[in-house]
This record gives structure tokens, sequence and C-alpha cells, in this order.
């Protein structure tokens, strides 16, 4: 067992792929010599060689149009996107080819792709930096869509990912990337894509969240615990597909359900678990299954961001009121 | 040959003229009688299977056509050159290059009949399904590049796109790519003049479309798309430099889209007869077939008796297709992911319920 944040699981995740599979690339813009501007990617070229991690030329749709030709030709690359905000110029090849080869030629050809992408607001940075966009992906025929909130499961679900013969998208919570240490272990292991994680148990309200804003859940709920409710909390670790019989048991429990956020509310990744709630536990419900999210905006700049973040208070706010209904 | 045909010189490379005769003999490929004669049959081949498909299309028994007539010299050269290791990145109008790969007719007719079965290419190596949104596939031909350099394999890539892809960015990322990468890529830029009815001057200002490999540090190279032995020398040499140099080539076809864009669209409406009848000079099966008739090669005769065979053997292969084909339910879903996620899976019990009703109430 080794002390890790995110940065160190990823990297580690990356490191041990690397070394057993000869069929596993990384590259990206700043992804090689530097390590990327995150650092997730330090040491491995130096580790793996500059042809097998390395700087791609400044094009995102070049670097997830490349990916598809090596995976063709029986590569594994994982591929970074510098931030989720740069990721749009890759959109067309995502999906248009990512996620249609493997139907297009009827099983043919693989696409054995990981798409890093650092994701999510809070950091103070500059415009399309912060944003939390995994609805449009999940909304993608084709995709595997997966968010870690802790160092060991960003270790166990790249590891799942890379061994993958979907492409998946895997989103970094970068606000997180090094608040949290674990204790993880330095032995290869993996954590399935497609199982959500219950956290927490408890009987009053379910909370449906994942990445940065489990820690922001888990804030509200010490809250909760003063006021004497008992709270639920189901990271969800995989968006698409969605592990909806976890869900719908919690709900079927608690009867209540509450969904937290840092996406734009409408059409997102909360739609379809209010959705999930209302097709699968409308008899057991007590209280109307509610969003948390952000506004419909675009993430305001720094100074203006904290009216955008969901901050554990307001998940407090939203957990009483849907106790109480 | 790429510096005797510069293309910042605008010069291109012809091997024979309108009329059949050999205007650069120090060009001309090294090739035997019989295989010059194969050269021109597979070019038939194709022109007949393409009039084939228009007519059934018109019969309605496939949808959307996008024909090759006019254009087939280049996709038979490169079907020449191309061997099994080699891999074929098609856009959607280079049929035969297709067919020397190993893709059957009968796939061609079920892809146009509407079948996603007809892109498995059971039978064909080192080949990617046709691509639509276009210049796209440009790319996945320099990440196929990559894999072979990284693979240490004695492969060369070839990817095709048209004169109008030339604006779209991915044709410019996938030059850049490869250029950087140094990577064994040809990538064929086949210039039929028109983007649908957009003519190619309104499509760049640069003098030639070859010319832009310049700005990526790789050699390009303008030849007359529609002189067979012109269009294999040129892949030929690109091919040997690809790989011994493990470098990217840009190679522009210069050609017409004798036919529509697709069955779908009328190119009366944004050309003239006279360009029409400028161009039909140019045809490549007319000029190779002068060419081997001066050299007693090849008659009309032979010519009727052969397109008959093909009519015929197209025919019996086109009724085969249309009485075998069938798209069961589970095919429109089980491709989507490797790994069908339980949702999907629980998506599809749900419909079959919906169809167990729909049956009981008959």
């Amino acid at each position: 067992m080794k002390a890790m944040n995110i940065v160190n699981a990823v990297n580690d995740a990356l490191d041990i792929k690397l070394t057993e599979d000869k069929n596993v690339v990384v590259y990206g813009e700043d992804a090689g010599f530097e390590g990327g501007v995150f650092r997730v990617t330090e040491g491995l070229q130096k580790k793996h060689g500059v042809e097998r991690v390395f700087d791609s030329p400044l094009a995102e749709s070049g670097i997830a149009g490349t990916a598809v030709g090596m995976a063709a030709a029986g590569l594994r690359p994982v591929i970074e996107m510098q931030f989720c905000g740069f990721i749009y110029p890759a959109f067309n090849q995502i999906i248009s080819h990512i996620t249609r080869m493997h139907n297009r030629s009827r099983g043919n050809y693989k696409m054995s792709i990981v798409i890093r992408l650092p994701y999510g607001g809070g950091i103070n940075a500059l415009e399309h930096h912060s944003e939390s966009m995994e609805a449009i992906f999940a909304h993608i025929p084709g995709l595997k869509v997966v968010v870690p909130s802790t160092p060991h499961d960003a270790k166990g679900l790249l590891i799942s990912a890379i061994e993958s013969d979907d492409p998946v998208l895997f989103l970094e919570p970068k606000r997180i990337y090094r608040a949290i240490k674990q204790e993880v272990s330095e032995e290869k292991f993996s954590v399935p894509i497609g199982k959500a994680k219950v956290l927490s148990q408890g009987t009053d309200v379910t909370v449906v969240a994942y990445g940065a804003m489990i820690r922001e859940v888990q804030k509200a709920m010490v809250m909760a615990k003063e006021a004497g409710y008992s709270v639920e909390l189901i990271d969800l670790r995989t968006i698409y597909p969605l592990d909806k019989e976890t869900i719908s048991a919690s709900v079927k429990k608690t009867g209540r359900i509450v969904f937290v956020g840092e996406e734009p509310r409408s059409f997102g990744v909360g739609s379809e678990i209010m959705a999930l709630a209302n097709e699968e536990a409308f008899l057991h419900l007590e209280a109307p299954p509610k969003r948390v999210a952000a506004f419909d905006v675009i993430v305001p700049y720094p100074r203006g961001e904290h009216h955008y973040m969901i901050t554990p208070d307001k998940i407090f706010y939203e957990i009483e009121r849907t106790i109480k209904f | 040959m790429f510096d005797q045909f510069d293309p910042a010189e605008d010069k291109m490379l012809q091997v024979i003229d309108n009329n059949g005769k050999v205007i650069s003999k120090e060009l001309m490929p090294d090739l035997s009688d019989e295989e010059m004669v194969k050269l021109y049959k597979e070019m038939l081949f194709v022109r007949t299977l393409d009039f084939m498909i228009v007519s059934y299309q018109r019969q309605g028994r496939v949808y959307t056509y996008p024909p090759n007539i006019g254009q087939e010299a280049i996709g038979v050269a490169a079907g020449a050159v191309l061997r099994h290791e080699d891999w074929l990145v098609p856009a959607f109008r280079e049929m035969g290059a297709w067919l020397a790969k190993g893709v059957t007719m009968k796939e061609i007719f079920m892809f146009n009949m509407g079948f996603e079965e007809g892109l498995k290419f059971t039978e064909a190596n080192h080949i990617l399904p046709f691509s639509v949104p276009i210049a796209s596939q440009l790319i996945h031909g320099a990440g196929i590049g990559y894999a072979i350099k990284y693979q240490k394999k004695d492969e060369v890539a070839m990817a095709f796109v048209g004169d109008g892809g030339t604006s779209e960015g991915d044709f410019h990322e996938a030059l850049n790519f490869a250029g950087v990468w140094k990577v064994p890529v040809i990538f064929v830029i086949q210039n039929n003049q028109y983007a649908i009815s957009v003519p190619v001057k309104m499509q760049t200002a640069s003098i030639n479309l070859a010319v832009k490999s310049v700005a990526y540090g790789i050699r390009g190279l303008k030849v007359d798309g529609n002189d067979i032995f012109a269009m294999l020398a040129a892949f030929r040499y690109a091919h040997e430099y690809a790989r011994k140099e493990q470098q990217a080539v840009l190679i522009e076809a210069v050609t017409y889209r004798k036919g529509a864009h697709t069955t779908s669209d009328d190119p009366t409406k944004y050309r003239t007869t006279d360009e029409e009848k400028e161009w039909d000079k140019k045809d490549p099966l007319r000029r190779m077939k002068l060419f081997l008739e001066k050299k007693k090669l090849w008659s009309d005769a032979e010519e009727e008796r052969v397109t008959e065979e093909y009519k015929k053997e197209i025919d019996r292969q086109f009724m085969e297709t249309e009485e075998t084909v069938q798209y069961p339910l589970e095919d429109a879903l089980k491709y989507t992911y490797a790994e069908m996620p339980q949702d999907l899976r629980d998506q599809q019990i749900e419909h079959e319920k919906f169809l167990q009703w729909k049956n009981a109430r008959k």
C-alpha cells in the first residue's frame, strides 16, 4: 500500500498498463516530456520511451482521429485532452468514428481507446477550463463514461478502461486531483465499469453524486447527521452504463432521492437519474425526486464562480426539504 | 520524380495523351501486355458494376449511390499497388481499390441495399469501412501510419479524400501529424473538380492541391488521374518512397466526376455540356483503350463480349444478394458496444415484449 492522490493513482495505472501491454501508448498535448499540465503522466516518457509516451501536435481532432487508426491496427491508445473545454474539436472524431467504428465494421475493428479528460470547476480557472459537460458524452451510443472520486477508484477504473474493448471517456475531477490522499495498493487491480458504490448506508434519503461533488455531499452529510437525518450516499463511478440496480434498490429503501451534480441542470445526468427513480421506484417515493445542479449557464469567470458551484449548505438545504416534504 | 514534377511549379505527371499516345516513355511503368489488359479489364469492370448499381438504384433496389464513372483509373491503379498487408482508408469513390483489397461485390451490394454487414469486408485485409464525414478518415490513416512504424511492420497506408475535403481542418491535421511523425502514409486527393456543386476554385486559392504538401514538410505530386499509367507510376514511386523513407506523401489525382455526386444529384444544374464534352476526351477508359488498340491488345468485339459477361455475373450476384439478406432486430443492437451494457439488453427485452404483444394481436 502507498499513499496516493488521484494524480498519483492515474499515473500508477498508466505505468502498470504500459509495463504489461506493449500495445498501450499514451499521448496528447504536453503529455510526453512535461508529463501533462497537471503532471499526471510525469515520468512515464522517461520510463517507457518517447515512442510510447509522447507529445502530439496541438490538435484535438488529430489526437482523437489518430487513435482510431491506431486502435484499428491493434494498439490501445490512451489519449489526453488537456481540459474539458478543449475537447470539442475532437467531438466529430468521437461521435462519428470512435463510437461507431465497431458497429460500422460489424465488430471487425474494436476501438480500445481511452480519452482522459480533466473536468469540472472550482479551481479559479480561465474560461473553457471548468465545465462539466459529461451528459453530452453519456448521450452518445457506443461510448462508456467513467468518473472516479477517489484515488483507489481512479486507479482501478482506469485499468478497466484501458482493458475495455469499447471506447471510454475517463473524466478526472481536477478540483480534487491532489485534495484526497488514500492508501492504495501498488499491485494491479481493477474496479468494474458500470458499478456504482454505496459510500454510506442510510435510511431517510438517497443522494446520488460523482466526481468532485462526492466530497461536497460528504460535508453536507455532517450537517445532516447533526440534524438527525440518515443519508445514503451513492457514488456513481460510471455514468454510462448507469448502475440502475444499485440506485433503484436504494430509492426503494429510502423513498427519497436527491441528485447532486456540477453540470448544467437541464437534460443532464441528473435528469436521467430522476427518470430512473420515477420509472423504477415510483410507488416507493415519499417525495419528488430532486436535482441539485448548476444553473443552465456558462460557468462564470472566477469572481462569479461561487454563484455557480454547488456548496455543502445548498446540498443540505435540498436534502432537508426533500426529507420534510 | 518529386523534383521533376514539383507541384509548386504546377507540373503534372502524364504518360499518355488523350489519344492513347505515349508522351513520356521513360515514365511508362514496367508492365507486360497481359498486365496492361488486366488493368483495362479492371477499369471496365468497375465501370460496368458502377453502371449496373446506378440502374438498380433507378429501379428502387438500392439506396443513394455515389458513382465512380470517370475516376476508375485512380482506384484501379491504387489497387494494383497496394499489397495484402497494406492499409486502405477509403472515402467512398475508389471502387477499384476496394475490389483489389478483397471487398466482394456482394458486400458492395449489401452496403448499398442498406446493410452495415456490407462493411464487414470478411475477405479483405486491412481496409477500413467507407467514411462519409468528409476528410475525417485521413487522420485515421495517420494513426495507422503511427502503428505501422511503432510495430516495425513493412506496411503502407493509403487514405483517400476528394477535392472538397482539402478545405476541412481534418485534412490539414492529418497531413501535419503524418509529417511530424514521419509515417508511411500516402494521401490521395481525387480532384474530380466538384464537391457536389461547388467547383474546386471555390475551395482554395492554391495553384493546385498537391502543393499543400509543402506546408507540412512532405512530398507532393500532381498526377493526371485519368491516365492509368501515370497513376500507376506515381503510386509505385510513392509506395516505395513511403516504405523506404518512412515518410508521408500527398498525391493529387486530377480527374472528372462524369456522373452525379450521388444518385440524388443533378449535375446539369451546375455545369455545362461543353465542359463535359471536353472531359469526355480525357476519359480514362477511352485513353487506355486507344493505347491498347494500337498495340492490337484490345478490340470493340472483345469489349462487348467481356462487358456482357460482367453484366451477367453482376446481375447473378445481385439477385443472390437480394434473396439472402435479412436484418434481424439483434443486428441493430449488438454491434454498438463490444460488450453490450445491461441497460441495452433490457431495452431489447422490453421491445421484444412489445413485439410479442403485437404478434398476438394479428
